[in-house]
């Protein structure tokens, strides 16, 4: 084996050999079994290197981290330039986003269907006066979700008893007229981070609404 | 919208808001955001250096993170922030423990504990094992171009070398391993 040619295998292998050196050892490959055996080798090496999966950690961290994280609250509620900069999202982010977290997280029971009641979050609510232009900015993803899921319950609904889908219709309806209120005083204040987050939250209530009652036709198919 | 790709653009935006959740003081938030990543910050964490150090070290990481979070302006996919902001923090506790830098860098580093090693199926060692055993240099270079995708010149950047040690370092590791491939 001719380590003038070996020690460049990998280089050759990532494709950091100018045209001439690359040339060179082809044709050095053409004549050296065991050059090309080792490069053979080396590629596998690379395909391992990426085909090496995560692991968790023996023991659950959290508590010592959490148990940190307090231990440090003072410091960071008073560490300069903190404040100022703690709101780096824009609203339309931070509203998507918090749809995304009801739909995914497949928490929660039926007796949600009869809460109607919806709490902003605090830390949104506080939040500096946002720059919306547009609600269709950000409600782009969840109108789509939810046409998705008003399409798989139109399929699915037949599995339910009637009197679940007249309480989910009501449900529904409901949640559209106040969708539908909040678009129309949006249109007029479109910047309004209360009213975006009223929006948000409205639609994350239908997201997740006919999120459950798919489930609940899925069960009983 | 096809469900995976629905699936993804919402997983990526709960972790958006939780993000900017977490950056405004929610735990709970941050809490998510932990349990989502551990695993990929944990794992590189023990790749890069020892594994008895790994459990501190992510730890580490985690709550510089949670310090950092107000930096953070979602310019970036939130993991791929955390991720350059855990080898950070692995490469300063290399600094820190005070491995010396004579070391990465010599090119006579021996790797004869791997080679010396017999390749008998029964005997050969596990390739993360055979990571684990490379030379600290040779390792993170390995860790960082092939496993997590690094540039040599980012690499050397990070490691404060230049970029032939990064290709020579690599070159080593990939040598030493190839001995240990599973069969």
């Amino acid at each position: 084996m001719n380590d003038q040619w070996t020690n460049r295998l990998s280089e050759y292998l990532d494709g950091e050999l100018d045209n001439t050196e690359r040339a060179a050892l082809e044709a050095h490959l053409a004549t050296c079994g065991q050059c090309y055996a080792t490069l053979g080798e080396l590629r596998q090496v690379v395909a391992r290197a990426k085909s090496l999966t995560d692991a968790e950690p023996d023991t659950d961290l959290w508590p010592n981290i959490r148990a940190r994280l307090t231990q440090g609250s003072e410091t960071r509620r008073h560490a300069p330039g903190v404040a100022r900069r703690r709101f780096s999202f824009t609203v339309p982010q931070l509203l998507a986003a918090s749809i995304a977290l009801v739909l995914l997280s497949g928490s929660g029971a039926w007796l949600a269907l009869e809460s109607r009641q919806s709490t902003p979050a605090p830390t949104v609510a506080s939040a500096p006066r946002p720059r919306i232009t547009s609600v269709a900015s950000w409600t782009g993803h969840t109108d789509a979700a939810i046409v998705d899921l008003q399409t798989a319950l139109t399929q699915n609904e037949s599995r339910l008893d009637t009197a679940t889908v007249r309480v989910v219709r009501l449900n529904l309806a409901i949640i559209d007229r106040a969708i539908a209120e909040a678009r129309i005083a949006l249109q007029k204040d479109p910047g309004n981070a209360y009213l975006n987050l009223h929006l948000a939250n409205t639609m994350r209530r239908k997201v997740d609404l006919l999120r459950r009652v798919n489930d609940m036709a899925a069960a009983r198919s | 919208m096809p469900g995976q790709v629905l699936e993804d653009t919402l997983t990526a935006d709960s972790i958006a808001a939780d993000s900017a959740l977490a950056a405004s003081g929610d735990a709970t938030a941050f809490e998510r955001l932990y349990r989502t990543h551990v695993s990929r910050v944990h794992t590189l964490v023990r790749r890069m250096l020892d594994a008895d150090e790994a459990d501190d070290v992510t730890q580490d990481v985690f709550i510089r993170a949670w310090q950092k979070l107000s930096t953070f302006r979602g310019e970036s996919a939130f993991g791929t922030w955390l991720h350059r902001l855990a080898v950070n923090v692995v490469l300063a506790r290399r600094k820190t423990v005070g491995i010396e830098r004579g070391r990465f860098i010599s090119e006579e580093e021996p790797l004869e504990g791997l080679k010396s090693r017999p390749v008998t199926p029964e005997l050969s060692m596990d390739f993360e094992e055979a990571l684990a055993r490379l030379p600290e240099g040779a390792r993170q270079v390995f860790v960082l171009h092939d496993v997590e995708g690094y540039r040599h010149e980012e690499i050397a950047r990070m490691l404060g070398v230049v970029p032939g040690t990064s290709k020579s370092q690599l070159h080593h590791a990939r040598m030493a391993l190839r001995r240990h491939l599973e069969r």
